[in-house]
C-alpha cells in the first residue's frame, strides 16, 4: 500500500478500514541468507539497505521485545553533520544525505526536519575549536555559518545574553541540522523492508551464536535456531553480552543517558540548541513537548533510568543558558543504554569470526547515523568490503592506535566521554 | 451550583478570582475547578488535537482536560490543573489552546474533519514537495499542537531545592498513610509524611462515611494534629513525591507559594531529595472512565470526582446527574447527591445482577452510549435490553471501577501485577527496595482495609528498621467490599475517547492493531494514547484491555507500558533551581581580582576562574592597543601576572621522586633540592594530559603546578596513580591551588623589581634559570621560581593567599617605577606563541609527545604512565600532523585558528586538508602575526608554504611553515 | 544513587567520580605485550549484573574505592578501599 494524502482521504471517507499490516509478524525459516540482530534503527535500516542496495531478500531481523524500543525511540530525535575528524565528517555527510531522501526512499513521513542546530560557545578557546569544526563540516561539503553574539541573539532572542555564568560568545550554526520522528524512523525503515521479502521477527531473543571453525552457522534463540552464514550484530546497549557468545570481548561499556520531555507548550523554540558548557541540548518536538537531555549519569548500568544528579544538572543548565523555560514542566524522563567505546565513535568491522559483522559502540549518538548506518554496514556485510565513507571505524584502531577518532579530545580511556 | 451545607469550604470567607476577564466568586478552599463549576460554568478547556470542548474529568491531579494559564507575562504559569490550583484573592485564570475563544475555537474545524486524522495519519503524508515540510506543513502542526504556552521571557520566580533525611517516608495521608505514620510515630522513628493535597485525609475528605464516629474529614485533622504534635514527624502537605530513586532516594515536588499571591518571602516550590531508610507508599487509586460514543462532553466526570466536588467543595456539577458505573461504588455517588437533595435522573449500572436499592430510577444492565451537548452535556442515551431511552442531564458520573496508583513502583522498572477481581494492576512486591505499599495503591478499597494495611505496613517497617511498634486498636470503619465487573467499552460506531487529552479514541487504539502496531508500546506511540499530561493515568488500563480485546490477547499477557518519573510534571526551574544567571557554577576569584576590577580590566572566564583580558590605560580604545603595549612592556621592561589560577599540587614523602617519575614521562628523582623542571604527563593512553613545571623544595617535598584548566583532573589522576597502582609508595599529595597566591613577574628588568621588595637580594648566582627557594618579602615567608612562559627573564612569587592582594599592589608600584605594569591573558598569549610555548590549545586531548616534538622526554630508562600506548604505532610517524609554527607570506596578513591547512596546490577539501591552526595572536616584536598548529609531517617542512583557508571568516592566505619558537631560539634572554 | 564510602559512610552519588571497571588496578608490566595493554585499556567485560567498578570520593575524603554493584538493579553490595584491596593482593 502506498501512502498519500489521497489515501488518507479515501480511507477517511471509508471509515479507515482499508489500512492494512506496516510489516508482517512472519514465523522464522529454518535458515537465512544473512541475518541481522536487533530491530532498532540501525538493523532496521541495515535489513532495508541489504534488500534494497544489495538484492539480498531472503533476511531476517531479530529482535527480542518490540521494533524500535531500544534507543531509537528513546532519544532527542537530534539528526546533524557536524563532525570534524576523519571517519566521522565523511559518515555524518553521507547519512545526512540519506536523511535528506528518506521520505520520498520510504514512502513513510519520518518529520525530518532540517530546523538549524546551533553549538554555543563560550570563550575564544572554544571559538577557535567550532571554527575548526565549522571549516572541517564546509570542507566535508556540508554547511556551517559562523554567528557573532549578535548573530545568536537574532535568531535565540531568548537566550540569557546578560547575566549568565558563561556568556555566549557565538554559536555555529548547522543549517540543515534538525531533528525527526525517532520512532517513525524504525517503522518506515521496518516497513520498506518488509515490502522487500525482509522478515521482521519480534520477540525473538538471540540466546547463543553458533560457530563452527571460526565461522559462523547461525543463531539460538527462544524460537528455536535458525541457520545463517552471515550475521549482523547491531544491539546497541546490549553488544557485549551479544559479542560474548561470540566468545569475544568489545572495547565497550554500556551507560545511561537519560532524556526529558515537557508538557506540550506553544511553538517557542524554532531550532535545535546545544549548550556545551551545561551539558545540554534541547529541541521543540512538533506536538509542542520541549525534548532535552544532558551527560551520562557516568556509572555502567543496564537499568534504563537514571538517578536524580543529573537529571538536576540538566535542568540547572536549562535554567542558566535559557531561563524563560522555567515553568515549563518536565513530563516524563528516561535512560536508554549506551554502547560507550574508548575514543566516542563507533565500529563498523568485521569481527574476528568469519561472517559475524559488528556495528556497535554508537555512543550516545547513534539516532542521527541510522540510515548511514545501515547502508555502510549492508555493504560491507554484503560485499565483505568497508564502503568508502565509512572506513574509519575498525575495530583494531585501540590496539594499534592508528585512526582513533576523539571528538572530544577526551583521551581513548574509557569513561572519559 | 453551590448546595446548602455541604462541603469543606470556609463560606465565611469569599475570594474572587477571573477567568478569562470574568470576574468569579468562590470561598476560601475552593479550587479553580470547584470555584468554576460552582459558577456553573463546564467548558474549562480544549482538546489537545480535534479542539473539542472540555470540562474537568476529575478533581485531583491527574486532570487531562482542564489546564489553564495561571498569572501572565513571564510570571505565567502554563498547563495547571484547575483541580489542583487553589483560588485566592485576585488570582487570574485563562483558558488555552483555544482562538479566538473557548467557546468559538476556529481550530474546532479539526473535529469535523476526524476521519482524515486518525491514528498515525501523519506518517502518511504532507511528504510532497519535500520543501513543504519545514516551510509549511511542520509550521500549521506546531501552531495546532501544543497546550499553554511561555512567555519567552524569563520569569522573577524563585524556586528552591532542598535535601531531606528520614527513617521511614510515608507517601500518602489517606486513611492508609496516616495510620501507617500514626503507628511509625508513636513508635518514635523519624517520619516525613507527605502529601499532594492541600489537607490530609485523601478520600476520608470526599466521602460521607466515617471513622470511629467522626466525620472521615475530622478523623483525619485528629490524626494529624496528633502527628503534628510529635517532634519526630514532618508533615509536608502540597508536596508530591515525583520519583523513586536507587538507594530510597526519592524527588518530591513542594508547592510553596503557588496558592496565594506572589510574595517575595517564600519560592513558589521548593524540590526536595529525601533520602529515606524506608518507605510506605499510599498513593491510593484513581477512578477510571468509560468509553462509549462523546464521553468527552462537559460535565460528564468520574463518579468519584462528582462526591468530591459535592461532598467537599459543596458544588453540584449539575442540577441533575445520571450516574454510570460498573460496581457499588458508584452507587454511593447517587445516594450523596440524593441526600444532598440534588436531582438524581438516573442510575445505570452496567451489571445485570446488580443490587441498587435507591429513591431515583434505576437501570440494571444497561449502559450510556452515547450523548449531546455542544459546549456541555444535555442529555444522554441509555442502551437497556428493550431499547434506548434519552435522559436529559447536566452532568453525567461515571465510574469504570478504580485503579490502584502502582506509578511510583514502577519507576525503578518494576512491572505492576494483574489482579482478576478488581480488574486493574497492583504494585509488585520489592519493586521498590525498602517499600511497602499500603490501602488502595494495593487494592484494599475499603476504609477499614486502607487502616489495617496502613498500621501493617508500619508494623513491617518498624521490625526493619529494628523498632518495635505497639499496635494500637484499628479505628472504625467501614470495609465494603468492592463489587465489579469489567467494562472497558460500549460498542457503537462513534468515537469513544480514552485519552481525552490527546484525543485517542477506541477507533484509533483498533485501527493501530490492524495496521500491526500491536505491541503495547507500539500502540502508545502510533496513537499517543498515554502520552498526554497525565501520562495515561486516566485511560491506559482501559486502552490496554482494548488492545488485548483486539489482538486476542489476555491483558497480562498484553502488558503494560511503563510509568517513569516524574509522577506528575515538574517544572525545570524546580529541579534547576539555583542555577539561573551565574549560579550554574560556582565563581573562583584570584587575590588581585578587586584590585584587577578597578583598574577596568574586563575579566573572562577561564574554567571556574575570572582573569583579566588586559589592562586598558588611557588613550588605548581597542584590545589589541592594550595588547601590544602589555607585550612591549614584558619584553622591554617588566610585567606582573597573577597566575594563581594554575593547579599547584603539594607532593611530599620518602617517595615523593619515585611517585613524580611515574606520572611524569620525564626524571624527577635527578632534579636537585632547589631546582625546577617542566615535566610532561601523559594518560594511560599515551596522549597528552597536561604539562607544567615542578619545583624540589627538599629531597622529600615537591610543588606541582598543572594549567589552570586540568587542575582538578591531574589531582585526581595523582590520587588513583598513588591508590591504585603505586600505595607502597610513601607519598602524600594535596592541592595548595587556593593557598597560595602566585604572580609572574617577567621581563628585563624583573629581578630589579624583586629586588626591590626581597628581604634578601638575588643574583644570578643566588637565583640561576629554573632555580627554586624560600624567599621573605616584606616579612612574609614566599617561595621564588625562575621559570618563564614568555621567554624572557622572569619569575614566580608565591606568598600565602592572606597576602596575595597586597603583594599584588607591590608588585605593581615598583613595576610602574620601571616603567612596566600589570599585563593581562591576551598578552601572556602573545608572549606563548612568540616562544612556541603550549597550552591547552595545542595539547587539546588528541596530540602524542611526538606530535609536539617531545617524545624524546619520555625516559626509557623508566616505566611511566602512558609509556606503553604511546608507543604503539599510531601514535608516531610521518603522517600525524606536528607541531609547527606559521607565518604569512601572501597578500592577506592575518591567521585565524580553527583555519584548515593545504597544499596551495590543492581545493580546500576534506582529502586534502593537512593540518589546523591552533593559536594565533599579533608579534608587536615582530610585527606580524604568528600562528601555531598542527601539519602532517610538519617537522620535515619547516621552509615550505602551506595554503591556509578558514570558510568560516573568509580569510585564504599563505604561509611559511617553521619551528614552533621565534622569539630568542637560543633562550639567552632567560637566562640572562 | 547512594554509596558507601568506607571512611565517610554513606554518600550521595554526586560526592563521588566514576572511573569505571576495577580492572583498572591491575596494571600490566611495561612489556607484558601489545594483547595484554589492550585489553586493560580497553577491553571489558561490561556486565549485565554484579560488577566492580572504581569510585573516587572526590568531594569528600578523596579516598578511591572499589564498589561491588549490580549493573541492572544499581544495587550496592560492597565498597572496599582502594588500597586495602592492593594491599592485600602485595
Amino acid at each position: 500500500m502506498r501512502f498519500s494524502g489521497l489515501r488518507i482521504l479515501k480511507e477517511g471517507l471509508t471509515g479507515n478500514k482499508g489500512w492494512s499490516p506496516h510489516w508482517r509478524d512472519p514465523e522464522p525459516k529454518a535458515e537465512y541468507d544473512a541475518i541481522v540482530i536487533g530491530g532498532g534503527g540501525h538493523g532496521l535500516s541495515t535489513a532495508y539497505y541489504l534488500a534494497k542496495n544489495h538484492g539480498m531478500t531472503n533476511i531476517a531481523v531479530l529482535e527480542k521485545g518490540y521494533i524500535g524500543g531500544g534507543n531509537v525511540g528513546r532519544n532527542t530525535t537530534i539528526v546533524r553533520a557536524n563532525y570534524f575528524l576523519n571517519g566521522n565528517s565523511e559518515f555524518y555527510s553521507h547519512s545526512l544525505k540519506l536523511w535528506e531522501g528518506l521520505e520520498e526512499d520510504l514512502n513513510y513521513n519520518v518529520m525530518h526536519s532540517q530546523r538549524g542546530l546551533i553549538n554555543l560557545f563560550h570563550s575564544d578557546g572554544q571559538r577557535d575549536a567550532f571554527v575548526r569544526r565549522g571549516n572541517a563540516m564546509v570542507n566535508q561539503g556540508d554547511d556551517a555559518v559562523l554567528l557573532d553574539t549578535a548573530g545568536v541573539r537574532k535568531i535565540l532572542p531568548y537566550l540569557d545574553f546578560d547575566n549568565t555564568r558563561f556568556p555566549i560568545y557565538g554559536g555555529l550554526l548547522h543549517p540543515r541540522g534538525g531533528t525527526a520522528r525517532h520512532d517513525a524512523v524504525a517503522w518506515g525503515f521496518a516497513r520498506g523492508a518488509d515490502m522487500r521479502g525482509v522478515d521482521i521477527i519480534q520477540n525473538c531473543e538471540v540466546t547463543g551464536i553458533d560457530i563452527e571453525n571460526g565461522a559462523v552457522t547461525g543463531v539460538q534463540t527462544t524460537r528455536g535456531a535458525i541457520k545463517s552464514k552471515k550475521i549482523g550484530l547491531t544491539v546497541a546497549g546490549r553488544s557485549g553480552q551479544l559479542a560474548a557468545m561470540a566468545g569475544m570481548r568489545l572495547p565497550i561499556e554500556s551507560h545511561v543517558l537519560q532524556a526529558f520531555v515537557t508538557e506540550g507548550l506553544k511553538p517557542v523554540i524554532d531550532h535545535v540548541i546545544s549548550f556545551g558548557m551545561g551539558h545540554f541540548y534541547i529541541s521543540q518536538s512538533d506536538k509542542g513537548g520541549l525534548v532535552f537531555g544532558g551527560d551520562l549519569d557516568f556509572y555502567a548500568s543496564y537499568a534504563s533510568r537514571g538517578n536524580l544528579p543529573m537529571k538536576e544538572h540538566v535542568m540547572e543548565a536549562g535554567m542558566t543558558l535559557m531561563p524563560m523555560i522555567g515553568e515549563a514542566k518536565v513530563l516524563r524522563s528516561w535512560g536508554g543504554i549506551m554502547d560507550m567505546t574508548p575514543d566516542g565513535s563507533p565500529i563498523i568491522d568485521k569481527s574476528p569470526v568469519e561472517g559475524l559483522y559488528l556495528n556497535c559502540g554508537w555512543c550516545y549518538g547513534g539516532f542521527k547515523a541510522v540510515p548511514g548506518s545501515g547502508s555502510v554496514f549492508s555493504h560491507l556485510m554484503a560485499t565483505g568490503r568497508h564502503h568508502s565513507e565509512a572506513t574509519g571505524f575498525r575495530l583494531d584502531r585501540f590496539r594499534t592506535g592508528v585512526g582513533i577518532i576523539d571528538e572530544e579530545g577526551t583521551g581513548s580511556q574509557h569513561n572519559l566521554h | 451550583m453551590r448546595v446548602n451545607g455541604k462541603g469543606l469550604i470556609d463560606r465565611s470567607r469569599p475570594v474572587s478570582f477571573t477567568f478569562d476577564g470574568t470576574r468569579l466568586q468562590g470561598f476560601a478552599g475552593d479550587t479553580v475547578a470547584s470555584a468554576l463549576l460552582a459558577n456553573d460554568i463546564r467548558l474549562m478547556a480544549r482538546s489537545f488535537k480535534y479542539h473539542r470542548p472540555r470540562g474537568v474529568l476529575s478533581a485531583g491531579s491527574e486532570e487531562p482536560n482542564a489546564l489553564i494559564t495561571v498569572k501572565r507575562g513571564s510570571d505565567a504559569e502554563p498547563n495547571v490543573r484547575a483541580t489542583v490550583q487553589e483560588i485566592y484573592e485576585g488570582l487570574e485564570v485563562r483558558s488555552q489552546n483555544a482562538w479566538p475563544s473557548l467557546g468559538f475555537d476556529a481550530l474546532g474545524v479539526n473535529d469535523l474533519a476526524a476521519p482524515f486524522f486518525s491514528a498515525g495519519f501523519y506518517y502518511k503524508t504532507f511528504m510532497w514537495p519535500r520543501a513543504f515540510w519545514e516551510r509549511v506543513y511542520e509550521p500549521l502542526i506546531r501552531r495546532a499542537a501544543g497546550l499553554g504556552g511561555v512567555s519567552g521571557t524569563a520569569s522573577a520566580a524563585e524556586y528552591e531545592k532542598a535535601f531531606a533525611f528520614c527513617d521511614l517516608l510515608v507517601i500518602g495521608a489517606g486513611p492508609a498513610g496516616l495510620m501507617a505514620a500514626l503507628e511509625a510515630g508513636r513508635a518514635g522513628v523519624d517520619v516525613i509524611l507527605a502529601d499532594e493535597d492541600v489537607q490530609a485525609g485523601g478520600r476520608l475528605l470526599s466521602e460521607t462515611h466515617g471513622v470511629e464516629g467522626l466525620s472521615g474529614s475530622d478523623w483525619a485533622a485528629r490524626a494529624i494534629a496528633e502527628l503534628a504534635s510529635m517532634e519526630n514527624v514532618r508533615i509536608m502537605a502540597r508536596t508530591t513525591v515525583t520519583g523513586a530513586y536507587d538507594q530510597s532516594t526519592f524527588g518530591a515536588l513542594e508547592r510553596v507559594s503557588q496558592h496565594h499571591a506572589p510574595s517575595k518571602d517564600a519560592p513558589r516550590a521548593c524540590f526536595w531529595r529525601i533520602v529515606a531508610k524506608r518507605s510506605i507508599l499510599a498513593a491510593g487509586a484513581l477512578e477510571r472512565p468509560v468509553a462509549f460514543q462523546n464521553n468527552d462532553r462537559p460535565g460528564i466526570m468520574t463518579a468519584s470526582a462528582v462526591r468530591s466536588y459535592l461532598n467537599r467543595w459543596g458544588v453540584a456539577p449539575g442540577r441533575n446527574v445520571v450516574v454510570f458505573g460498573n460496581n457499588d461504588d458508584a452507587h454511593r455517588t447517587a445516594h450523596d447527591l440524593r441526600a444532598a437533595g440534588v436531582h438524581v435522573a438516573a442510575l445505570v449500572d452496567s451489571r445485570p445482577d446488580a443490587r441498587v436499592t435507591g429513591d431515583f430510577p434505576v437501570f440494571t444492565g444497561a449502559q450510556v452510549c452515547g450523548s449531546t451537548g455542544r459546549q456541555g452535556l444535555e442529555a444522554v442515551t441509555i442502551r437497556t435490553q428493550s431499547g434506548t431511552e434519552k435522559i436529559a442531564t447536566e452532568c453525567l458520573a461515571m465510574s469504570g471501577g478504580w485503579n490502584p496508583s502502582v506509578h511510583l513502583t514502577c519507576h525503578m522498572n518494576g512491572r505492576p501485577e494483574w489482579r482478576d477481581d478488581i480488574a486493574s494492576f497492583v504494585p509488585k512486591g520489592g519493586a521498590i527496595p525498602g517499600m511497602v505499599t499500603a490501602g488502595a495503591c494495593n487494592g484494599a478499597f475499603s476504609t477499614h482495609g486502607a487502616l489495617a494495611e496502613g498500621q501493617a505496613a508500619a508494623m513491617e517497617t518498624l521490625e526493619a528498621l529494628g523498632k518495635k511498634g505497639a499496635k494500637s486498636d484499628l479505628p472504625d470503619a467501614e470495609d465494603t467490599p468492592y463489587r465489579m465487573s469489567p467494562l472497558w467499552a460500549v460498542g457503537g460506531t462513534g468515537r469513544a475517547w480514552l485519552d481525552f487529552q490527546n484525543d485517542v479514541t477506541v477507533k484509533d487504539v483498533k485501527q493501530a492493531a490492524k495496521e500491526n502496531f500491536r505491541s503495547v508500546e507500539h500502540m502508545k506511540r502510533y496513537t499517543t494514547q498515554g502520552m498526554a499530561t497525565d501520562q495515561g493515568k486516566n485511560s491506559n488500563v482501559n486502552a490496554l484491555a482494548i488492545l488485548a480485546d483486539v489482538t486476542g490477547r489476555g491483558i497480562p499477557e498484553t502488558g503494560t507500558t511503563t510509568f517513569r518519573p516524574p509522577y506528575s510534571p515538574v517544572p525545570i526551574a524546580a529541579m534547576g533551581a539555583g542555577a539561573q544567571g551565574k549560579g550554574f557554577a560556582p565563581e573562583r576569584l584570584t587575590t588581585s581580582h578587586h584590585s584587577t576590577v578597578k583598574r577596568k580590566a574586563p575579566m573572562i572566564e577561564a574554567g571556574m576562574w575570572y582573569r583579566p583580558s588586559y589592562f586598558p590605560v588611557p588613550g588605548e580604545s581597542h584590545w589589541r592597543q592594550s595588547c601590544d603595549r602589555e607585550v612591549n612592556m614584558v619584553r622591554d621592561t617588566v610585567g606582573v601576572c597573577d597566575v594563581s589560577t594554575l593547579g599547584k599540587i603539594d607532593v611530599q614523602g620518602p617517595d615523593a621522586a619515585a611517585f613524580l617519575d611515574f606520572v611524569y614521562t620525564n626524571t624527577f628523582s635527578t632534579l636537585k633540592p632547589g631546582r625546577v623542571r617542566y615535566g610532561l604527563m601523559l594518560r594511560e593512553d599515551g596522549t597528552v594530559m597536561d604539562d607544567g613545571t615542578t619545583a624540589r623544595l627538599s629531597d622529600t617535598h615537591y610543588v606541582m603546578t598543572t594549567t589552570t584548566a586540568a587542575a582538578g583532573a591531574v589531582m585526581r589522576h595523582l590520587e588513583f596513580v598513588h591508590q591504585c597502582l603505586r600505595p607502597e609508595l610513601d607519598v602524600s599529595m594535596i592541592s595548595v591551588t587556593e593557598q597560595w597566591a602566585q604572580f609572574a613577574v617577567a621581563g628585563p628588568k624583573s629581578r630589579e623589581l624583586l629586588n626591590g621588595l626581597l628581604d634578601m637580594l638575588i643574583d644570578n648566582d643566588s637565583f640561576p634559570f629554573m632555580a627554586c627557594g624560600p624567599v621573605s618579602v616584606g616579612g612574609v615567608d614566599a617561595r621564588l621560581f625562575r621559570i618563564s612562559f614568555s621567554g624572557e627573564h622572569a619569575y614566580e612569587i608565591a606568598v600565602p593567599a592572606r597576602y596575595g592582594a597586597s603583594l599584588f599592589e607591590a608588585l605593581n608600584e615598583k613595576a610602574a617605577a620601571l616603567g612596566g605594569g600589570p599585563y593581562g591573558m591576551e598578552a601572556l598569549n602573545v608572549l606563548r606563541i612568540e616562544k612556541g610555548f603550549i597550552t591547552h590549545a595545542e595539547i587539546h586531548g588528541r596530540v602524542t609527545a611526538f606530535d609536539i616534538g617531545m617524545e624524546r622526554m619520555i625516559s626509557a630508562k623508566k616505566d611511566c604512565i602512558g609509556q606503553t600506548m604511546a608507543a604503539r604505532p599510531g601514535l608516531l610517524g610521518a603522517e600525524r600532523e606536528q607541531l609547527v609554527g606559521l607565518k604569512p607570506i601572501g597578500a592577506v596578513k592575518q591567521l585565524t585558528a580553527g583555519a584548515h591547512l593545504f597544499d596551495p596546490e590543492n581545493p580546500a577539501t576534506r582529502e586534502h586538508s593537512e593540518g589546523y591552526v591552533t593559536s594565533v595572536g599579533f608579534s608587536p616584536t615582530m610585527g606580524v602575526f604568528l600562528g601555531m598548529g598542527f601539519l602532517k609531517n610538519g617537522r620535515a617542512r619547516h621552509g615550505q608554504t602551506v595554503k591556509l583557508v578558514d570558510h568560516m571568516r573568509g580569510i585564504e592566505t599563505l604561509c611559511e611553515v617553521h619551528g614552533p619558537v621565534l622569539h630568542d631560539p637560543e633562550g639567552g634572554k632567560t637566562r640572562g | 544513587m547512594r554509596l558507601i564510602c568506607p571512611v565517610c559512610g554513606e554518600r550521595d552519588r554526586r560526592e563521588f567520580y566514576y572511573m569505571g571497571d576495577a580492572v583498572a588496578l591491575q596494571r600490566p608490566e611495561p612489556d607484558a605485550g601489545a594483547a595484554e595493554w589492550d585489553d586493560y585499556v580497553h577491553l571489558r567485560e561490561n556486565p549485565a549484573g554484579v560488577t566492580r567498578d572504581l569510585w573516587q570520593h572526590e568531594a569528600g575524603c578523596a579516598a578511591w574505592i572499589v564498589v561491588r554493584r549490580n549493573t541492572v538493579t544499581h544495587e550496592v553490595l560492597e565498597s572496599v578501599l582502594a588500597t586495602d584491596l592492593k594491599g592485600a593482593s602485595a
